[in-house]
């Protein structure tokens, strides 16, 4: 007998707690892919935040922080002055954590252009808590604290993370992948790959915004959910590179 | 070799020599002087500041080094100890030591900058959420700030807990003769091997973490903290006495207003009236047994908590005196220091 | 020894007083140095307080001063009355054209800038550094030179015409005291 695939092995057996459908366990196993594909697993430290990753370190094996809501940049920023220059650093964080509470935590590590990549994990809406609003909730989409739909007017605009990061000089990559279909998953996961290789060359941040689902709070099956990012969600929030230094220095 | 130091610079070197390589900050009077001096001294010894988007920001910066292993610190002055609570709450549920300084200004609110003692309950009953408790020095003179700091990062070490050092304007921004002890040697620095996040390659997963989900599991933690404070009022409890043998008149004053105290006892003593001072230098633990004992002494007739504030740490004198004596209080606001005279007149006329 | 320095922010007013507090500790006696900070410090007010004695300096706040030191009018109006009986007021006449209320005290009027700017157009306050020695008795011109020496560590150059702004100074209050 052959092994054709296996769980990667720096997962851990833990059961995981997130609802069926949902991208979060895709998304987990492509760092752990992609980080024992660079042989990085050993030495990698995650942050992770508040929301429905807040229990992430239980299916990492690698040395773990648990952060308060929206700080996973400045936790990192610490951690990244002690520790040796070659350990990967990861924050793993949602829109509520990273583009609400923690937006300025989150635009002055890009500033700062920390070498630490930040995997943003865009549903649109907060999760664990049970469905409200996000910043990055779409005109018209519904949600606890908005029912009838984002009315701009009432409830203010929803904000694009990675076109706003791309002004700043700070960043060395960032880039809006989705994990819907099996391609789009291989697109995330090279994204995923190339943000910790640049970490490993230490040119600075890097930023991989997930276009991502939450069927339990959509109100919708695992595949109409995936299907609402493909359409609806990728026409507001377009998949693509928005930075990357690594072009720049080529030319 | 003695130097005239301010105290936040002497703060700032004592951490350095104490074997702080890290320092997160954010601006704001009067204790700017900490993270300036920081700024330069950390990259000459090897180690690293960051000035922070905000308070919050640095106490986050510090969760994160510490959590690696490293002896950090951070320092702010009252509206921006306000901002930190948070992750102080989380270092004390992650079990983490640090150092955090409050050089207090007046308040509520943004206040004003002059010096004031008015974040005594925020220092001492937690200040952030839930059950836990900073140790909490009250230095009173620039020497002090210096052997405290110093001390506080073996302390934060020993217990893993943070430790929180309060002054106040006056005595950040004042010069006194002071001394820096020897530059430690980080080779003799704690081990902290077996719990500090920093990528390991052993294979077993080092985490930091306050997140306790299951009833049990976060009552057992509770009471694991609790059982350790225990054992730091045992073996941390400090405070000094001054003339107390035979005073019938006791102030009751920590940090800077200690030692106005100081200059009113010996004014009274040089007028006949026999006063004397207990000034916690820890102010939690609070050394409530020495106030206990003072009060049980027949000669005593009355304690006297002087205090920049409306009286905040006159509610620990009243619990440690237990009704035994009466327990008068004296406190200035806004920025005002009280002056001897004030607390002379004070003793005088209510003999 | 209490002393309240006090003027416009950017007189000097707070380096005099650490020129105090160095020369104090050449002397190995303790010394405190206590500012008015904050938005004082940019062109308003500017005072502090400085303390030196050989024994343990409890309040570092002075409440009744024995030397005071006003370089401006408001200054003298705000502290001369809380100069301790028999203290001294010195005044900077080139700016301040009050007199004192006071009987109790000594008085000089010294025009320190226009004596000063002599020797060193920047040395009114190490000039009146030395003005304060013969009334202060127990620090040396040494420990002052010294003081000097330190607060000027990066500055060589300006070293000896301090010294010569201070020695200026002692001479000028040795003839009035």
């Amino acid at each position: 007998m052959k092994i054709v695939a296996t769980k990667p092995q720096m997962l851990t057996d833990a059961h995981m707690h997130y609802c069926p459908g949902c991208t979060h366990g895709i998304v987990h196993r492509l760092i752990a892919e992609v980080l024992e594909e660079l042989g990085k697993t050993d030495n990698a430290i995650g942050i992770m935040p508040v929301g429905c990753a807040v229990f992430g370190y239980n299916y990492f094996k690698c040395d773990m922080y648990q952060a308060a809501h929206g700080r996973a940049p400045s936790v990192a920023s610490g951690v990244r002055r002690v520790v040796n220059s070659d350990n990967i650093i990861f924050s793993y964080q949602g829109d509520g954590d990273l583009a609400s509470i923690g937006m300025a935590e989150t635009v002055h590590a890009c500033m700062r252009g920390e070498n630490i990549t930040v995997i943003f994990i865009n549903n649109q809406i907060y999760g664990m808590t049970g469905g409200q609003m996000a910043p990055t909730t779409m005109p018209g989409e519904k949600a606890t604290t908005c029912i009838y739909g984002r009315d701009p007017k009432v409830y203010g605009n929803p904000v694009h993370m990675s076109e706003m990061l791309a002004t700043l000089t700070g960043p060395a990559y960032i880039e809006r992948v989705a994990c819907f279909d099996v391609p789009h998953v291989r697109q995330a996961k090279a994204a995923i790959k190339k943000a910790f290789q640049i970490q490993m060359e230490k040119k600075g941040l890097t930023f991989i915004e997930v276009l991502a689902n939450c069927p339990t709070n959509y109100h919708m099956t695992p595949l109409e959910s995936m299907n609402f990012v493909k359409t609806k969600g990728c026409e507001f929030y377009p998949l693509g590179v928005y930075k990357d230094i690594t072009k720049e220095e080529n030319k | 070799m003695k130097k005239l130091w301010k105290g936040n610079e002497a703060i700032a070197e004592a951490a350095v020599a104490a074997g702080c390589r890290y320092f997160f900050g954010y601006p704001i009077t009067p204790q700017n002087e900490i993270p300036e001096y920081m700024s330069w001294r950390l990259f000459e010894v090897g180690g690293a500041f960051i000035q922070a988007e905000s308070e919050v920001s640095a106490i986050n910066m510090v969760y994160g080094a510490a959590g690696a292993g490293a002896r950090a610190m951070t320092s702010s002055s009252s509206p921006g100890i306000s901002l930190k609570q948070e992750g102080i709450s989380y270092i004390a549920g992650a079990d983490l030591p640090c150092v955090i300084v409050n050089m207090m200004r007046s308040g509520p609110g943004l206040g004003g900058i002059q010096p004031a003692q008015g974040d005594y309950f925020q220092a001492t009953k937690g200040g952030g959420h839930g059950d836990y408790h900073c140790i909490v020095y009250a230095p009173s003179t620039v020497q002090e700030f210096v052997d405290i700091t110093y001390r506080a990062f073996d302390v934060a070490d020993e217990y893993r807990n943070p430790v929180m050092i309060i002054g106040d304007g006056m005595l950040g921004q004042m010069m006194e003769s002071a001394e820096i002890p020897p530059m430690r040697d980080l080779s003799t620095l704690p081990n902290k091997d077996s719990w500090a996040a920093c990528g390991h390659s052993d294979g077993k997963q080092r985490l930091i973490n306050s997140i306790r989900f299951e009833a049990d599991e976060l009552e057992a933690f509770n009471d694991y903290l609790f059982k350790k404070y225990e054992k730091i009022a045992e073996k941390e409890t400090r405070y000094e006495e001054y003339y107390n043998d035979d005073a019938e008149y006791i102030f009751v004053a920590y940090g800077s207003v200690a030692r106005i105290c100081k200059a009113a006892v010996m004014e009274l003593r040089s007028e006949g009236i026999k006063a004397g001072l207990i000034r916690p230098i820890t102010l939690y633990p609070y050394p409530s047994k020495i106030i206990n004992d003072t009060a049980k002494k027949p000669y005593v007739k009355k304690f006297i908590t002087v205090e920049m504030s409306k009286g905040q740490m006159v509610e620990d004198v009243r619990l440690a005196v237990n009704g035994a004596k009466p327990v008068e209080f004296y406190g200035r606001c806004g920025g005002n220091v009280m002056m001897p005279a004030d607390l002379v007149k004070l003793v005088k006329e209510g003999k | 020894m209490k002393i309240i320095i006090s003027g416009f922010g950017g007189q000097g007013v707070l380096s005099l007083g650490k020129f105090i507090s160095y020369s104090a500790i050449e002397e190995n006696l303790n010394t405190s140095w206590l500012p008015s900070y904050g938005p004082e410090m940019r062109g308003g007010t500017a005072n502090c307080s400085v303390i030196y004695s050989a024994e343990e300096i409890a309040a570092p706040v002075i409440d009744k001063p024995d030397v005071l030191i006003a370089f401006n009018e408001p200054s003298l109006v705000k502290f001369e009355n809380s100069v301790k009986e028999g203290g001294v007021i010195i005044i900077n006449s080139d700016i301040v054209h009050l007199k004192t209320t006071r009987k109790d005290v000594k008085f000089y009027e010294i025009p320190v800038d226009t004596l000063a700017s002599a020797i060193n157009k920047r040395g009114a306050n190490v000039y009146m550094l030395g003005v304060l020695l013969p009334i202060f008795k127990d620090i040396s011109e040494e420990a002052a030179i010294g003081a000097i020496q330190h607060v000027f560590e990066n500055k060589p150059k300006v070293i000896p015409s301090n010294i010569e702004c201070l020695k200026a100074g002692i001479e000028y209050m040795k003839q009035r005291i």
